[in-house]
This record gives structure tokens, sequence and C-alpha cells, in this order.
């Protein structure tokens, strides 16, 4: 059965360089997706051959029916599709509540006292509505990664891609980060989230991929993975980062 | 020969004034209306040379690069003397406008490209995937942060498009300078060369202060 989000076959190269190889994933509405694995495995690529802002070289991606390629129907996929990046780029001119407004009022036409008003629920949600007339400058990593997710939220997507969305954290804001996360997933948003936290992964998801050279080595529950990998990838990637 | 009296003689330079009235007036409409121009000019040019289809990009680039390398005074000449020849018969206030206009256009274009080529790919990628549209992203997103880097710039180029006004007084245009040496003819003393250039330096040295204190700024913050 195909999922919400569906791909088959999607290979990406950059130059020589296979990012990656013969892709087969599906995603079903309201399931949590971790997806770990080494630096340069892939998962990130992955992700953003779903929003296109890297174009696949071969196979298809299709999400909620409607296939990812240049054009018209790439205005409904994004509609549809919410993603929260690594270094949180959120726009530095303008208020946090701005940041969250914006998006819906432009490409949606939401009224402004209306999406001022769920702009500020968002960032109630988040715990940073006493920030909301500052600057993203003027906040922590953490609180503007917060932001971002507000931000995301807004256009009321139907699934949300996290690209290591605390990578880029200093260690003591990774956990308001995920705290977030966490209360999100128990909503039943659709989540993909590419993430080196492996605590994360392992209360949060449904499902943890685990990808190297850019192909899916092995997938399953998260007890599956990280309790009894079958594969010797998997189990060495997993002793090299659970060491510590 | 008494220095003071043949250089910052009082009362000509009393007498000369309300010519120089004039013609700074009119260097500040020429400068003011060229260098407006020229912005949009460039903003136009820098966006076609980054965004448009192949041919498009290549005609602004060549654009960019001839109207950078011919000399103003050149240009001018060739507005003012030469249309003519084909029909286009422009007067001197306009031939100063079009030939400052189109060079500052071509500075202008390089300066907004380097700034909209400093916003992190971050920014476009953010835009693109909330669904905002490639205009929207421009004006909403990204030339507003581009317009603060390239302030220090643009100010520098206003500040050439104002010293370059002195240019027109060769195609007959009544400017600051023309009228100075006309009140110079006059008085036969060359005072009111001083009170021009004096009035120059009163317009342009405050925008180059405030240049420097830009780049200061930025080096600071840069830290």
């Amino acid at each position: 059965m195909a999922g919400f989000i569906s791909m088959r076959g999607v290979e990406k190269r950059f130059g020589a360089f296979k990012a990656l190889t013969a892709i087969d994933l599906d995603v079903a509405e309201g399931e949590v997706v971790c997806v770990i694995g080494p630096s340069g495995s892939g998962k990130s690529t992955l992700i953003r051959c779903v929003t296109h802002l890297e174009a696949h070289d071969d196979g298809e991606i299709v999400v909620d029916g409607v296939p990812v390629r240049p054009g018209k129907a790439l205005a409904q996929v994004r509609r549809e599709v919410g993603m929260v990046f690594q270094s949180f780029n959120l726009f530095p001119h303008m208020s946090v509540l701005r940041n969250v407004m914006l998006a819906p009022m432009r490409v949606r036409g939401v009224p402004e006292a209306k999406a001022e008003r769920r702009a500020r629920d968002l960032l109630t949600r988040v715990g940073i509505i006493e920030q909301a007339d500052k600057h993203p400058d003027q906040l922590s990593g953490g609180q503007q990664q917060r932001v971002a997710i507000a931000r995301a939220l807004a256009m009321e997507p139907r699934v949300l891609l996290f690209d290591e969305p605390t990578s880029a954290l200093d260690p003591e804001m990774v956990g308001e980060v995920l705290d977030v996360m966490k209360a999100l997933a128990k909503t039943g948003v659709t989540m993909v989230v590419v993430t080196h936290e492996m605590g994360f992964a392992r209360s949060v998801a449904d499902r943890v991929i685990f990808m190297d050279d850019g192909m899916i080595v092995e997938e399953g529950r998260p007890e599956e993975i990280f309790d009894g990998p079958r594969e010797e990838r998997t189990r060495d990637f997993l002793r090299a980062v659970l060491q510590h | 020969m008494d220095i003071v009296e043949t250089f910052f003689n009082g009362r000509v330079l009393m007498e000369s004034l309300p010519l120089l009235w004039i013609g700074l007036r009119v260097t500040l409409q020429l400068g003011a209306l060229s260098i407006v121009l020229g912005l949009l000019l460039g903003l136009f040019l820098a966006l076609a040379r980054i965004y448009g289809p192949a041919p498009v990009r290549f005609a602004a680039k060549i654009y960019i690069d001839v109207f950078r390398s011919i000399p103003l005074l050149v240009l001018l000449i060739l507005v003012y003397y030469a249309l003519p020849f084909v029909g286009v018969r422009l007067s001197s206030f306009w031939s100063a406008t079009t030939a400052l206009t189109l060079v500052s256009g071509a500075y202008t274009a390089e300066i907004f490209r380097a700034g909209i080529e400093a916003i992190p790919k971050g920014q476009f990628e953010a835009a693109a995937v909330l669904g905002f549209s490639w205009r929207q992203t421009m004006f909403e997103i990204i030339l507003p942060q581009a317009v603060r880097i390239v302030i220090p710039p643009l100010t520098n180029n206003c500040i050439n498009v104002l010293k370059d006004t002195a240019l027109a007084s060769v195609v007959a245009m009544p400017d600051l300078l023309k009228q100075a040496t006309q009140a110079q003819a006059l008085a036969a003393n060359p005072t009111p060369l001083i009170g021009a250039a004096l009035i120059y330096l009163a317009i342009l040295w405050p925008l180059v202060i405030l240049v420097s204190r830009f780049e200061s700024r930025i080096r600071v913050a840069g830290r």
C-alpha cells in the first residue's frame, strides 16, 4: 500500500557522487519516522528531495497522490509539507511574530488579524510567546528553532520534515526543542525526523530507518533497530554513537 | 597680485551667489534623478543577471560590462552630439540624466547582485518550502536583507554620480560648475570657481564620512 509519502526507486547524484541509491520508502499518515545514519549517508538529501529543494534524478516521489516535480503541482506539495532546518533559517529582518504570520497571509491569504491570533497561539504552544516582538537574533538557538517549528506549523502542513533540528544547538538547548517535537508527535502530525538524537528516536519514533552510503540499510520499530539490529553496518554505527 | 583678492574675493563671491544657487539646484536635480533612475535600472539588471533565462542573463552581463567600461564623458558626448544624427534630440539636462543613469545602473546592478548573492541559501530554501512565490521571496525576504548589506556601496555610488554631474557642463548644462565658470568669466576673477568647489565639498564630505562610518561599523560587527 502506498503511503502518504511514497518514494520509489529514487536516485540522486551530485556530480560523480551518488547521494541516494534505489530509495523505496513509504510514510503513512500520522506516522513518526526517524532517519539515522552517519554523516554523508544521504539522510538530509532524502528529505530535501521530498520538498524538491533537491531535484531527484530518477525514480518517483509522491506526496498525497501528487508527484513531486517542478511545475504547478509543486506548490500543492509544498502546501502540505513543512520543513524545519538545522540552521533555523528564520527571517532576520522581521519580528518573531511576523516570521510566523507572514506565510499564512501571503501564501494562504489568511487575513492579518486571524494570522496574528494563530501565530500567537502557536508561539504559546512552543513556549516563547513572551519573545513574540523580538527579532530572531535576540533569541537563543533553542528558542529560534522553536520559532521555526511554529512557523512551519502555521501553514498547517500535513507532514513535517525535520533536518537535524538539534545539531546546531548548544547541548543545554537540545532538550527544549526535543520536548516540543515530542508534544507534536503526540498530536498525530506525520513527521519525518533526520536526527542524531538516538534517545529521541527510540522513545518517539514509530519506525526507525538506518541509512548508509545513500541506501536504506535497515528499518523497523525502534526496539528492533536499537536492541537487535540485523545488519552489521547498523550494529557498527550504533556501537560508535552509543558508546559515549 | 594679492592671492586673497584673486581667489577669495568676497565681493565677487557675493555677486556670483545667485548664479551658483541656480547651478546648485540644477546639479541636485540632475544628481537625484540619475540616482533614483540608476537604482531602478540597477535592480532590474541585477535580477535579470541572476534570474533571467540564459539570453537575458547574457544581455544583462554585456550591458553591465560595457557601461562600466565606457568613460562617462565619452558616453555623454555620444548621447548629446551623436544621437541627433538618428533623430533623437535630447536637451542637455536629459542627455546628462540619460548618460548618468545608464552608467550608474551598471554599477548599481553589480552592487545589488553582490548583496543578493550574500544572502544565505537557507533564506531562499525556507521561503520556498513555505510556498512563497519568486516575487514574494524577492521583495519580502531577500531584498529587504540585501538592501541593508548594500547601503554603504550604494552611498558610495551616489557620491560618484553627484561628482560626475559636473561633467554635464561640457554639454552646456547650466549646472553648478557651468554657472561658476560663467560667473568667473563675468567677474574676470576665479573666486566663483572656488565657491563652487566649496559647495561640492559641503555636499559630498558628509556623504563620504557617512560611508566610512558604515564601513567601520561593519568591520566591528564582522569581528
